[in-house]
């Protein structure tokens, strides 16, 4: 090998590896010696963070490192800081009533910026991300409230619930008028359409409007009012208006006087603490405005 | 002249003495090779006072500038140049920079890589050699050195001498010196990142942040190191500028060039009389190697341009103050080109063409980017408006059958005061727009007032009352106006439908 070596470069004067491609040849130019002392001296830098810092796993463990530093603990520690930054607007939440909330605007950004990561991690699965709602599950960002929407009774809702339980939460179910057998087929398929009527809907054609208004007025007309307009106190929706909770279409709601609804929103007392229940109220509320 | 004999004398007895890069035995190429000290001798000149003074001024800039104040009002700070990372803000006098603006530095970056090719197109490596903070630190930690050590002679028969007490004392007043120095340049630059008379008070009571001590630290260890310590072996073997300057250059740039249509061959000035009686060819390069020795990468300019060499032009000074002592022209060593040089062996006249499609293309481009950045700033707008639509859901039917979108919109106030904005919706027939949580003011207007210098979000829905369904979407303007001013910023978003 040694005659590999021979070759020196005539301009440069420096060794050349005494390769060559087509002519060119490639320098064999040292290092300096200052760059390997370097890498030598990160090597052992490098040893230093199995000293200090978690590194070779063993059979059941780990070596822990001197400093016993831990990922986990390390984010805890953060989360520990965050909270700690984060306290004097928390306990301002805790001692503020939603209402009070409301009237401060910093107080209400905070509560909105609280609530709505809450709002992603116990109340999106039902009520959609950014509360919107789907089939069986209201939308809360439009003007329509089962069971009121000014901040107050928002709070009252998420607190208590409904049909779930909780002594106070809210209660009324729509019974199973077909299942039970309190009404017969047609006069079901009578009172679905007179429904679809009180809000405009296209009813079947030449049919008599009458039958289903009997009907209603007879079994209907006690929760959700003469005029179908609804009863908060028992959560019967208004039936007037263009917002439906299922669907408009006649056979939904046909299915809905047979079987009866009753879906169940939970009590979130006790599940969630003061400060996020009324940071959720404020960030319900702040979706669609709420209602004065 | 026998001084200078002897001069030349032991200059090439050192180059002999000097340790070769290629070892005697062919078979034993060593993969790393030894520093090769350098010891560069001081020499007086027209480019080392250029030098001084460009060392002076910029030391000055650096050293001084956090203590300029600027006064911006009440809501602001007072400092004239301000890199505030706690509030997200840069202040450069007269200008602040917000996060998203950050663009202007892609700008700033465009023009320094332009006006480095620039330089380089017109007189080589100006920036290598008079500005590159490497160089400036460099040059004063020289200075520092032979302050304590002594000039190149006296310094090279000392380090090649047993260590007395006395040269144990010098060095390290040297080290000291340096990491005086070292220590400063750290103190200066986080000076730059907070209220510089209250930081200067908070760490000399010793109630600064961790972070500032930190970085005191760092920028110590790294001046000292790279000043005192690694000096050109940061220009050999560090920085990317020498490998692409090699490719910025032509024959038209001036760069510092061994004249050797003039020097070869090079001879003693006694033998150049003689050769020259007899009518043979003599250079006027007398191989003296102060050119050599005051250089301080330890570059031999008459190999021609290289790697090595910054282009500061002390070797210019070295060989002019040679050949006045020989009473021969100066400028063997000058900046020049090598257009000219082929000239001038050819007998032709040398010239100087500065304008050429490359400088021409460097200044285009220059003028055109600085010229965007200017207007830019210029028109920069006091106040903005960001408008996101709503997510989920993307559009509410209301029990009425409206159909209403949600927005978040952040407003923007870029002003140092307090200022109150409305928001105004355009593109739709009917719709209401309401502020969520904003309750209107007496005269019924709804406002939202932003802080100086601060953003805010606000929670917007709009409801459409068209009779007409809206299409699926419809393109909607968002109007930000100032109350007072009337000033308005824009921004399109969408109204969705079914």
């Amino acid at each position: 090998m040694a005659d590999e070596h021979k070759d020196i470069d005539a301009v440069t004067g420096t060794a050349t590896t005494g390769h060559d491609w087509d002519g060119i040849r490639e320098l064999n130019t040292p290092l300096p010696r200052w760059w390997l002392w370097s890498f030598y001296a990160c090597i052992i830098w490098a040893v230093g963070y199995w000293v200090v810092y978690p590194a070779w796993p063993l059979l059941t463990n780990s070596t822990q490192g001197i400093t016993g530093w831990h990922a986990r603990s390390a984010v805890v520690a953060d989360l520990d800081a965050l909270k700690a930054q984060r306290g004097p607007m928390v306990d301002k939440l805790n001692n503020a009533s939603v209402a009070e909330i409301a009237k401060d605007p910093q107080l209400t950004d905070f509560a909105r910026a609280v609530g709505r990561p809450a709002f992603a991690d116990n109340c999106a699965p039902c009520h959609g991300a950014g509360g919107g709602g789907t089939k069986g599950y209201p939308n809360l960002n439009d003007d329509d409230w089962l069971w009121g929407g000014t901040l107050a009774a928002i709070e009252q809702t998420i607190r208590h619930g409904a049909r779930s339980g909780d002594k106070d939460d809210h209660e009324g179910n729509m019974p199973a008028f077909g299942r039970d057998g309190i009404l017969k087929a047609p006069q079901i398929s009578a009172v679905a359409d007179y429904v679809r009527s009180l809000s405009g809907l296209s009813t079947e054609p030449g049919i008599d409007l009458g039958i289903g208004k009997k009907v209603f007025a007879d079994n209907c007309a006690l929760c959700h009012g003469p005029d179908g307009k609804g009863n908060r106190e028992l959560g019967a929706p208004n039936l007037t208006d263009k917002i439906w909770l299922y669907a408009s279409d006649k056979e939904t709601i046909m299915e809905g006087i047979r079987n009866g609804r009753g879906a169940v929103m939970p009590a979130w007392n006790g599940r969630l603490n003061e400060s996020t229940i009324k940071a959720l109220t404020v960030y319900v509320y702040s979706l669609g405005g709420g209602e004065k | 002249m026998t001084a200078l004999e002897e001069l030349v004398k032991q200059a090439q007895a050192e180059l002999v003495a000097a340790p070769a890069l290629v070892p005697e035995a062919e078979d034993d190429i060593p993969l790393y090779a030894p520093r090769r000290k350098i010891y560069p001798q001081s020499v007086a000149g027209r480019f080392r006072r250029i030098k001084w003074i460009v060392l002076a001024v910029t030391l000055g800039i650096y050293y001084l500038l956090p203590f300029v104040r600027w006064d911006r009002g009440p809501n602001a700070p007072s400092q004239a140049v301000l890199i505030d990372f706690g509030n997200s803000r840069f202040y450069f006098f007269f200008i602040e920079l917000w996060p998203q603006e950050v663009y202007y530095l892609t700008g700033l970056l465009i023009l320094a890589a332009i006006g480095l090719f620039l330089m380089n197109a017109v007189a080589g490596r100006i920036w290598c050699g008079y500005l590159c903070p490497q160089t400036v630190w460099t040059d004063l930690f020289f200075a520092i050195e032979r302050l304590f050590e002594g000039d190149r002679r006296e310094h090279m028969r000392a380090d090649s001498q047993a260590m007395t007490a006395n040269r144990l004392l010098r060095k390290a007043g040297k080290h000291f010196t340096w990491l005086m120095v070292a220590w400063w340049t750290g103190g200066a630059w986080v000076l730059y990142f907070a209220d510089a008379p209250t930081l200067v008070k908070d760490l000399a009571t010793g109630n600064a942040p961790f972070t500032a001590y930190l970085w005191i630290g760092i920028l110590t260890f790294t001046t000292y190191t790279l000043a005192g310590h690694m000096r050109e072996q940061v220009c050999l073997y560090m920085c990317p500028w020498p490998r692409i300057q090699a490719a910025l250059t032509d024959e038209y740039a001036l760069n510092v060039t061994y004249r050797y249509d003039r020097g070869e061959p090079r001879c003693s000035a006694k033998k150049s009389e003689q050769l020259r009686a007899q009518g043979q060819p003599a250079g006027d390069c007398v191989d003296c190697l102060q050119c050599v020795h005051v250089c301080p990468t330890g570059v031999d300019i008459r190999g021609g341009a290289n790697l090595g060499c910054i282009q500061c032009g002390l070797c210019i000074d070295a060989c002019d103050n040679v050949m006045s002592k020989l009473g021969r022209a100066t400028g063997l060593i000058a900046y020049d080109t090598d257009v000219n040089i082929k000239q001038r062996m050819d007998g032709k006249e040398p010239f100087y063409k500065l304008i050429r499609m490359r400088t021409l293309l460097y200044a285009g481009v220059i003028a055109i980017a600085g010229g965007i950045m200017i207007f830019n700033l210029a028109t920069r707008d006091s106040e903005g408006i960001s408008v996101i639509h709503d997510r989920n859901p993307m559009f509410v039917r209301l029990s009425d059958g409206a159909l209403r979108n949600g927005y978040t919109i952040r407003i923007v106030n870029k002003r140092l005061k307090y200022r109150d904005f409305m928001v105004a919706v355009d593109g739709l027939p009917s719709t209401l727009i309401d502020f969520v949580g904003l309750p209107p003011r007496n005269d019924g207007r709804q406002l939202i007032t932003v802080g100086p210098d601060q953003t805010r979000e606000v929670r917007v829905v709009v409801t459409d009352y068209a009779t007409t369904p809206p299409a699926p979407s419809t393109t909607i303007l968002f109007s930000l106006i100032d109350a007072d001013t009337g000033e308005v910023a824009e921004m399109r978003d969408h109204f969705f439908g079914p």
